[in-house]
């Protein structure tokens, strides 16, 4: 599954849990108008640290805070490339 | 501030003489009142002569009519006890019995402890005040149910006086609910001082509030490192340009500071350590994560030290006792008080490592892991169970459970971790609920038998 399907899985996951109707999940949303409170927010990235194996969050003292849906995903995006080179560079 | 803190009997006082002239204001989300008119309008109209020499609790929906009936109490009623907005209205009835309440003060309808308290009133002789009210904060409890800590109008506002903000242009701002610790703290600094005050609205979302923050040119903003999170995710975010930025109730971070720091390049950063039992202890404003060394042992208004690995601290801005019930002393012999967040030096500096007795702060909220290891506790399949902090970008910590099983569950261990959300769900509020369960073949547990916790 690609980074963005499995954000999007989690997202419709943890809605699912608290019984939250989400709006459609566009790029342009923004994630504290997409129902999901920054305590699902926080949810959400400990669930994708599990799937994906990294939190982007924390690794390294310089991060932005992504504010629209579409900013989220490009951040796991991001992150996935530079540990997919670091992994190569390892091996 | 005209009047040092010390010879400061009550707000009023203060603001017979209000300092910075008439252009100041409370603003709230559906009102405003002019500082200066605060002494010609009392908010509480005939009910003065009934509150005065009273223990009075506040109770209400709005913090800003919280603040006014403050204003209208300090230096009147003899005890005030402002109640947190989350206060469950079952633990109303014992903060009531706690705070030996003769009157209560809402803007709703109170039930039965209302009634209770008018019993109680009804051959009560009201007692002339020496007008230094006692103020009593609640903090989050073992159970559940709040712990009562006394304060006075001279420990609330000893941090006062030479803190920053008190210049005559300054709009203070908090994501704090004014009837917390942190959030008194901005309302006296800026009653007291010369600035005014932006007040969030009961359920006003965090984006709305920084547009009315910003319509008010709001100079200087606190909140947790959660809250600044949050604003830092919110397209209002560009809104405000303050000149001070305050963190504090949660472990500051070097990513949030670092954020903040490039987001709004005008801004100085500061970073403090304060809870309701302790008062504000210091104010980092270097930048960094964790704070100097060089402030254990250093002469002053504070005094600290760091006993074995957790951090104590002794000044008169501490509360002053535990009402009610709770049979726990707040200070060692020496009058300091353990603060249970544990320390950790790396060269010149300490920093934190989490709370000594395993609660989670997740987003400024206090998790008792007792409480959550009970609910998962109820799932028959369960032997024993763990709950630990789990570090959270978004909300600084969540909570994680491990779980021993009793043995081999029938059906799929998917099951079985659904159940257990459901049960936590149903009887847990939102924040206690775990993030993730894992699975584990044993717990360790130290030599008394308890569950090792990880400080």
């Amino acid at each position: 599954m690609s980074v963005k399907a499995t954000v999007i899985s989690q997202i419709q996951q943890i809605a699912d849990h608290s019984s939250t109707s989400l709006p459609p999940l566009t790029d342009d949303l923004v994630l504290l108008d997409s129902g999901l409170d920054s305590l699902a927010i926080a949810i959400l990235v400990a669930r994708l640290e599990e799937a994906l194996g990294f939190d982007p969050f924390t690794q390294s003292d310089d991060t932005a805070y992504p504010v629209t849906l579409g900013d989220f995903i490009r951040f796991y995006e991001h992150a996935a490339a530079c540990a997919d080179v670091d992994s190569r560079h390892a091996s | 501030m005209n009047t040092p803190p010390h010879a400061l009997t009550s707000i009023r006082d203060t603001l017979r003489n209000p300092p910075g002239g008439p252009r100041r204001f409370l603003w709230s989300a559906g009102a405003s009142v002019c500082v200066g008119d605060l002494l010609s309008g009392r908010s509480l109209d005939g009910s003065v002569t009934e509150v005065a020499g009273r223990s009075v609790v506040v109770a209400t929906r709005d913090q800003f009519a919280a603040a006014l009936a403050l204003i209208d109490l300090d230096g009147t009623a003899r005890r005030v006890t402002l109640c947190t907005p989350d206060l469950a209205p079952e633990h109303l009835h014992a903060v009531v019995a706690n705070a030996r309440a003769e009157v209560i003060v809402s803007d709703y309808e109170v039930r039965s402890p209302k009634s209770e308290a008018r019993r109680q009133t009804s051959d009560f002789t009201p007692q002339t005040s020496d007008r230094r009210t006692e103020w009593v904060l609640l903090t989050s409890g073992t159970t559940g149910a709040p712990k009562l800590l006394v304060h006075s109008v001279a420990s609330l506002t000893a941090p006062i006086g030479g803190a920053v903000g008190q210049e005559a242009d300054v709009v203070w701002g908090t994501f704090y609910d004014m009837r917390r610790y942190g959030g008194l703290q901005i309302f006296l600094r800026a009653l007291l001082g010369r600035g005014s005050f932006v007040m969030s609205g009961a359920g006003e979302s965090i984006s709305d509030y920084l547009v009315r923050l910003a319509a008010h040119r709001v100079t200087h903003v606190s909140g947790t490192p959660s809250h600044w999170r949050r604003v830092l995710m919110s397209p209002a975010a560009r809104a405000i340009a303050p000149r001070y930025i305050r963190l504090s109730g949660e472990i500051a971070d070097q990513g949030i500071l670092n954020a903040l720091g490039s987001f709004y390049p005008q801004a100085s950063v500061g970073h403090a350590f304060a809870s309701t039992e302790t008062g504000v202890g210091f104010e980092v404003d270097d930048g960094l994560a964790g704070f100097p060394a060089s402030l254990v042992g250093a002469p002053g208004d504070v005094q600290i030290k760091i006993a074995d690995g957790s951090l104590r601290i002794r000044s008169a801005r501490t509360a002053v006792r535990y009402l009610g019930e709770e049979q726990s002393s707040l200070t060692d012999d020496e009058g300091f008080i353990d603060t249970g967040d544990m320390v950790e030096r790396r060269g010149d500096r300490y920093y934190f490592l989490g709370r000594r007795s395993g609660i989670i702060n997740v987003g400024g909220l206090k998790v008792y892991p007792e409480e959550v290891e009970a609910a998962i506790n109820r799932h028959e399949a369960v032997r024993m169970s763990r709950v630990r902090a789990m570090r959270s970008a978004i909300t600084g910590s969540l909570v994680a459970a491990d779980v021993v099983l009793a043995n081999q569950p029938g059906g799929p261990l998917l099951d079985v971790e659904r159940d257990i959300q459901r049960i936590c769900r149903e009887t847990l509020t939102p924040h206690k609920v775990p993030a993730t369960i894992r699975f584990v073949p044993a717990l360790d547990l130290a030599a008394a038998g308890k569950l090792a916790r990880h400080a």
